[in-house]
């Protein structure tokens, strides 16, 4: 048994070109207790004593959630998801392919403290090796846990909206992938509309070891207000990019020390991901993986990815191809996300481009103050969100666009990753 | 009795007559979307809240009414 306080707890045993089979999975993390309904309570009493929130970004006290749907009648079904829309993370990509099995004793140990029969575990349809590896894991289970809930693969489609609760449920419902007008929450009315847990897979990971461990041994490491470990993605500027497990309250610099350094000097910080904040490069040393510490910034640690912009690219030109591609992906649903995301993206390309004036910064502060708010899901929210903080963190970069039309950056190549948008796939 | 008003924004496709005939309460955004006041609706105002509901062709303006001593 791993002590408190010990890395890596997720990632034990874990390499990235290899599937741990259920027998390597035994061995680093030993059996699992079979779940029953019995234990079910006991385990969402050890969880709340973990503190364990949700890794999705949502950042929901994983008790809270499993209760409801316990409590919110007969019929409940588990949705692992895998779904991971955003483009700067490849945690959940690496428990799917590398340590599935703790996803899959999450899901089954979740599925038997909701008193579901049935766990869906999603994974984005264009990720051969999660499929493949996700499939085989579930072949492989042994009988005794493979009773308590049946574990089903579903492969869902790699958009950015997919892992909003309410898109999926609306995929596995046979609808697109498209958020719904909550109220009612999908613990309430979701799949098949049966209380529905829809957890992030790296929350039921954590869930597979404190079952093992108890809620005490996850307290071992993070913070009083953040226990635990928690994956996190970085990129960008460092020597060795990738997945990282860190205890919460970490420095980021001390993280960016293990990951070989920075490979140049830092012109801002990508927090938290497409919905995140840019902190400033002056702020580097103070930045630390918790939420509280993060809140000085107006940050958060989201679903835990961290782009280091080199201080060669622009920031503001980063910024515009972000809520370009944020725009491109809304659902179109909601009027003011549909039009005000695409209005605000346009006029931040001019900035951008050197072209726009003072009038496109106005147009901006108030579009983002318009359609804050006034979506059925997030989406808007998310991208105003960063780009508040681009015009904190590069205030005088887009002074420059804008009052002298010109762009201190050495280098144009983008740098964050964006997705191309599928009908360009299908057409190439 | 306190009351309020919400939208549905998947349903709403800016006809924008809520803001037509409740102004006190209702404006429209750049693209013609309501902005609602989130303020409880008083008593004085109910009247044109209940016209503006049943006014919109998508059905998507909701007053939530509390019964008195539900909460």
């Amino acid at each position: 048994m791993s002590a408190p306080g010990h890395l890596p707890r997720l990632l034990r045993g874990v390499s990235a070109d290899r599937r741990m089979s259920h027998e390597d999975h035994e061995r680093e993390h030993g059996r699992l207790p079979v779940p029953d309904r019995a234990s079910a309570s006991g385990l969402i009493d050890e969880v709340e004593l973990a503190g364990l929130r949700g890794r999705g970004g949502a950042d929901f006290p994983t008790a809270i959630k499993l209760r409801s749907v316990r409590e919110a009648g007969r019929g409940a079904i588990v949705v692992a998801n895998g779904a991971e829309g955003e483009p700067c993370s490849t945690k959940d990509r690496l428990l799917l392919e590398s340590t599935p099995h703790l996803v899959l004793d999450g899901a089954a140990l979740a599925a038997a403290a909701v008193g579901a029969r049935e766990a869906l575990v999603c994974v984005p349809e264009d990720n051969d090796a999660a499929l493949r590896s996700v499939a085989a894991s579930i072949e492989e289970r042994p009988r005794e846990t493979r009773s308590a809930a049946r574990l089903r693969l579903r492969p869902v489609p790699h958009r950015f909206i997919a892992g909003e609760e309410s898109a999926l449920v609306n995929h596995l419902n046979g609808g697109p992938i498209k958020p719904t007008l909550v109220p009612p929450r999908p613990f309430e009315r979701g799949v098949d509309r049966r209380p529905t847990l829809v957890s992030n897979v790296e929350t039921l990971a954590h869930l597979a070891l404190i079952a093992r461990h108890g809620g005490d041994w996850f307290r071992g490491l993070g913070t009083a207000a953040q226990p635990g470990s928690a994956l996190i993605t970085l990129s960008g500027a460092v020597a060795r990019a990738g997945v990282y497990e860190i205890a919460l309250g970490m420095r980021l610099v001390d993280v960016v020390e293990t990951a070989g350094g920075l490979t140049e000097r830092v012109g801002g910080v990508l927090v938290g991901g497409y919905f995140g904040s840019w902190i400033a490069p002056g702020e580097l040393s103070a930045i630390t993986f918790d939420d509280l510490g993060l809140s000085r910034f107006g940050a958060a640690l989201g679903a835990g990815a961290f782009f280091l912009l080199p201080a060669t690219a622009c920031g503001v030109s980063e910024t515009a191809r972000v809520i370009a591609y944020l725009a491109r992906e809304s659902a179109g649903q909601c009027g003011p996300c549909t039009h005000g995301l695409a209005a605000i993206a346009d006029a931040w390309w001019r900035v951008a481009a050197g072209r726009g004036d003072g009038r496109d910064t106005e147009r901006v502060a108030r579009w983002c103050a318009q359609v804050r708010g006034r979506g059925a899901c997030h989406h808007p929210d998310g991208a105003v969100r960063l780009l508040a903080s681009a015009l904190t963190a590069f205030a005088g970069e887009v002074d420059l666009h804008t009052v002298e039309g010109r762009c201190s950056a050495q280098q144009h190549h983008p740098v964050l990753p964006i997705p191309v948008p599928p009908a360009e796939v299908s057409a190439a | 009795m306190s009351a309020r008003l919400r939208v549905d924004p998947i349903a709403c496709e800016a006809h924008g007559l809520c803001a037509e005939l409740f102004p006190e309460r209702i404006r429209l955004d750049d693209w013609g979307y309501p902005i609602i006041d989130p303020d409880p609706i008083d008593a004085d105002l109910i009247d044109h809240a209940r016209r503006a509901v049943a006014a919109c062709p998508r059905v998507a303006l909701i007053l939530d009414e509390d019964e008195p001593g539900a909460h």
